[in-house]
């Protein structure tokens, strides 16, 4: 009986601490900063934070930073004749398209590496071919400089040229998860579902904690 | 009870052991082709054409049209090796892109993903020999 009561109070333990509200990690680099308030010094965390942008989308418009205010994001970086991972994962990011098709607060950027190659109308083939009609996920073009800059400064994506790649270009499948203040909150390896899977958990996380502002 | 449960497994072994080694010459060389094919299709083709063979929306075409791969069965070791340029038609649907060629593969190599692409995905197709796929690169350039 005694066994039976103490199996039974650590099962309901568990129970109560999975209920407990978890909380994304904000990623980066942190600084803090002091101000004096009424006489005290106040220390703050300054977290690190995705830039202003300004690239063209796959129709040829300027977005920039601000077209991403109030939602959170999920930012990659690929290049459309590219055949070693980026297939696999835009086949794995239409999975998270589709579950939040239509959600304001969620949006796609994947910003392409062959800055050559890629204008605005090869990304509106691209994106065309991938069934994207809307604007909800974006694709973009910037020039060499500034893309290389973001994904390696502010999204700590490996992004370069190299000519002994097979396809001249080297970069990482990492899908990254930006909230509505523009910080990192979490790095998925967008060439394995179970990784998407928990970002796609990860997302609802970070939506709740909007919801319970 | 035990030794009758040691006989039969006996009994069922030595039928396993008759069945397998009873496997046609063919059937052999087919199994052989397709387990070689399924490693070279994982490394060389699954990116764009999927797992399931079902490929990726308009980007790139699905590997489960059994009329296409019927019909241009002498070509498609001339689509491996020497890539492929759109547009073509599968599944009803147009496309254009660009399939790399992998120059690098050998005779018995592009025999072994041919035979292992019309036998899986739903199709089923049978066995494709090395020496076809040497005819059939002869006539690539018609």
């Amino acid at each position: 009986m005694k066994r039976i009561i103490l199996l039974f109070s650590t099962i309901s333990f568990l129970i109560a601490c999975s209920n407990v509200t978890k909380k994304l990690p904000i990623l980066g680099e942190r600084s803090t900063k002091d101000t004096v308030m009424n006489g005290k010094t106040v220390t703050d965390t300054i977290y690190q934070t995705i830039a202003p942008f300004r690239y063209f989308n796959q129709d040829s418009i300027l977005i920039s930073n601000t077209d991403y205010d109030g939602s959170i994001y999920v930012a990659d970086f690929f290049f459309t004749t590219c055949n070693s991972i980026c297939p696999i994962m835009h086949r794995n990011m239409l999975t998270v398209l589709d579950k939040y098709k239509g959600n304001k607060q969620v949006k796609f950027l994947s910003h392409s590496i062959d800055t050559k190659y890629d204008l605005p109308n090869r990304l509106k083939k691209y994106a065309d071919k991938l069934g994207i009609r809307d604007n909800q996920w974006q694709f973009v073009h910037g020039s060499r400089d500034s893309i290389y800059d973001i994904s390696a400064k502010n999204y700590l994506v490996a992004a370069y040229a190299d000519g002994a790649a097979p396809q001249g270009l080297v970069h990482q499948g990492w899908f990254v998860l930006i909230d509505k203040e523009k910080r990192i909150r979490g790095a998925y390896d967008g060439t394995k579902t179970d990784q998407v899977t928990q970002l796609m958990s990860d997302m609802d996380l970070l939506l709740q904690e909007y919801e319970q502002k | 009870m035990s030794k009758n449960k040691f006989a039969i497994f006996c009994i069922l072994s030595t039928i396993g052991i008759f069945f397998y080694t009873c496997q046609s010459e063919e059937e052999i060389t087919y199994a052989r082709y397709y387990t070689a094919g399924k490693q070279l299709y994982e490394s060389k083709c699954e990116n764009c054409h999927g797992h399931d063979g079902a490929g990726l929306t308009m980007l790139y075409p699905p590997l489960t049209d059994t009329t296409f791969l019927k019909q241009n069965k002498e070509k498609l070791a001339c689509y491996i090796k020497n890539g492929l340029q759109g547009p073509i038609q599968v599944s009803g649907k147009n496309y254009e892109g660009i399939m790399p060629a992998q120059a690098t593969l050998s005779d018995i190599e592009i025999a072994e993903i041919i035979t292992y692409i019309t036998n899986s995905f739903g199709n089923k197709q049978g066995f494709y020999p090395y020496q076809q796929v040497r005819a059939d690169l002869q006539k690539c350039r018609n």
